[in-house]
């Protein structure tokens, strides 16, 4: 069964939601910056929020329409929703939370049913708890569970595990994985994180101004980033103006002069023309570092420059390069000690030709 | 000691405690649920007995019941005797007296609700009835109760709309601060004095007892 959208909906003057969409049984990513629109598209899915119009089909079923004025409560969608604040009714169980929408079972099949989701989602030991006795994680799977007890038609899930640290997130994804191998229905997976994109999604869309930007798979998608919004929440940090001024069609590149150094790099061959402008993106961990200038390298890009700022964030250290422009580099903190790296001192930074993306201005 | 009055005071707050929570319910949650745009006029209605003067109050009500008033004529017509200074009287004047008490502690422990766990409760197929019940009304007891005790309370003293409705009948319409108003009338000081005490230990003993019911009940659970 799939599930078929489309979603007028205006939340104000200068923001509406416009979106033609549909999912296959299987995740499908829903990426986009805060207030792109992803959680108004979930609720109108879900009926918690009335389109202006449109039509939603869910395999033959429908469940909106607004030409022929139908539309299915919310109770009777046979949804499965997961909030982001998770909203597990805090005075009750995680049994009696996760029975909860089993209400027209006999006590005994309600019992059995949500004793085999919890063990397959790991969480029988803490059945009999409050939601505020349970650790974040676990309660990340009390509510996953309560919403797939109900055996759903179509499951939407709005940032359920942001909140959670990365070993955590792809364990309870993995289980999620595993219960829709048996069940295959449709996922919608709300996300603003572009690594979730990478880790989970076998198909992702993306969302700007409550329009779809760009509809694929996470490679295709996030790896040529069709715009600077796109490509900044896909995990580009570096972003410099400059002019095409050679091209390479046989090479299948093309030369750029940036606008605040004068600095030349090579970037793959695009539509631009000779003397147009261009907008170069890279991610600050496709960029290599040396402290001595590096000879016999295939890379086609290397700057000279010198350290200005070196800052730790968790696992990844941040350096900060004068080199014309100021450049963003991703080092690990070994090789940051290796290096003996310090602030003034000159350093090259090396750039393959395909690390450089071009997105449009 | 003026037991009759006592036990008819008792009465009175009990049947209308229990009126106020039955119709109080829905007025609260309509009054929190509702988006229509003239709420706020009801809302004004339902206030108003707490800054209208009893006496006005009362008298509207007696014009209400009055035998020449619609509603008058047909409680006549079905019981065969007038609503004016009555127990039933009592009991109706008190229900619009004590109304906000009951509405506004209610309406605004609904408010306090996390409006996503309604939701949640509707996205796993439950009706507004269902939520209402599995979700809201256990998650809003204490105000509920507040609006049940504050109600009962606040009609055990009342004084100026049973004078005006209800009159003075033993047995019937004396209540228990008509009865302390009478004797101190008349300068039976230490009928009044043991009348007036009785009354006083009686609203501390219930209001404590709620109190210490819902901090027993909060240590074990969050209901």
């Amino acid at each position: 069964m799939s599930l078929t959208a489309s979603v007028h909906k205006r939340l104000s003057e200068h923001f509406s939601l416009d979106i033609d969409m549909s999912a296959m049984p299987g995740i499908t990513m829903v990426f986009g910056a805060s207030g792109s629109g992803k959680t108004t598209l979930l609720r109108c899915l879900a009926g918690l929020v009335k389109p202006d119009s449109g039509c939603i089909t869910i395999g033959a079923e429908v469940l909106f329409d607004s030409v022929r004025s139908r539309s299915v409560p919310v109770q009777q969608r046979h949804i499965g929703y997961v909030f982001q604040q998770l909203a597990l009714f805090p005075h009750l169980s995680a049994e009696d939370n996760i029975g909860y929408g089993l209400a027209a079972m006999s006590p005994e099949l309600r019992r059995q049913r949500v004793k085999a989701i919890a063990e397959s989602l790991h969480i029988t030991h803490l059945l009999s708890r409050l939601p505020d006795a349970i650790s974040g994680g676990e309660r990340q799977r009390v509510a996953l569970a309560r919403s797939l007890v109900t055996d759903p038609a179509f499951l939407l899930l709005d940032e359920p595990l942001s909140a959670l640290d990365h070993a955590t997130r792809s364990r309870i994804m993995d289980d999620l994985r595993a219960w829709n191998v048996a069940h295959r229905i449709p996922i919608l997976y709300v996300t603003h994180s572009h690594r979730e994109v990478f880790a989970l999604g076998e198909r992702v869309i993306v969302l700007d101004g409550g329009k779809i930007t760009s509809d694929g798979t996470p490679h295709d998608v996030m790896e040529s980033p069709a715009h600077e919004t796109l490509a900044q929440l896909a995990g580009f940090d570096n972003f410099f103006d400059g002019t095409v001024t050679v091209r390479r069609a046989d090479a299948g590149t093309m030369q750029c002069r940036l606008d605040g150094s004068g600095t030349e790099m090579e970037v793959p061959l695009s539509r631009g023309a000779v003397e147009s402008p261009v907008r170069v993106a890279i991610r600050a961990g496709d960029i290599l570092l040396a402290t001595s200038e590096p000879r016999g390298l295939s890379a086609r890009n290397v700057l000279p420059g010198r350290l200005v700022s070196l800052k730790r964030e968790g696992a990844t250290v941040i350096a900060g390069v004068e080199a014309g422009e100021r450049f963003l580099v991703h080092v690990t903190p070994g090789a940051c000690e290796s290096l003996r790296l310090g602030v003034g001192d000159p350093v090259w930074l090396i750039i393959k030709t395909h690390s450089c993306r071009l997105v449009s201005l | 000691m003026d037991w009759l009055a006592i036990w008819l005071s008792v009465k009175l707050a009990t049947i209308v405690a229990t009126i106020l929570l039955l119709i109080g319910l829905p007025i609260a949650y309509w009054l929190t649920f509702s988006a229509w745009r003239w709420k706020f006029l009801v809302e004004a209605v339902v206030a108003l007995p707490l800054v209208l003067p009893p006496t006005v109050l009362g008298f509207y009500v007696l014009v209400a019941i009055g035998s020449r008033s619609p509603l008058g004529r047909a409680w006549t017509a079905w019981t065969g005797h007038g609503l004016a200074f009555t127990f039933e009287a009592l009991v109706l004047a008190s229900i619009l007296y004590s109304l906000p008490f009951a509405v506004q502690p209610i309406a605004a422990s609904f408010a306090q609700v996390d409006g996503t766990l309604l939701e949640a409760s509707s996205t796993l197929g439950s009706s507004r009835w269902r939520t209402f019940v599995r979700v809201l009304l256990p998650l809003s007891f204490e105000g509920v109760l507040a609006g049940a005790v504050l109600s009962f309370a606040h009609t055990l003293g009342e004084f100026g709309v049973v004078l005006m409705v209800g009159g003075n009948l033993p047995g019937i319409t004396r209540t228990v601060s008509i009865s302390i108003y009478d004797s101190v009338q008349a300068f039976d000081q230490a009928a009044a004095n043991q009348t007036a005490l009785l009354l006083l230990a009686f609203s501390f003993a219930v209001l404590a007892g709620v109190y210490a019911l819902r901090r027993k009940s909060w240590s074990v659970s969050p209901l």
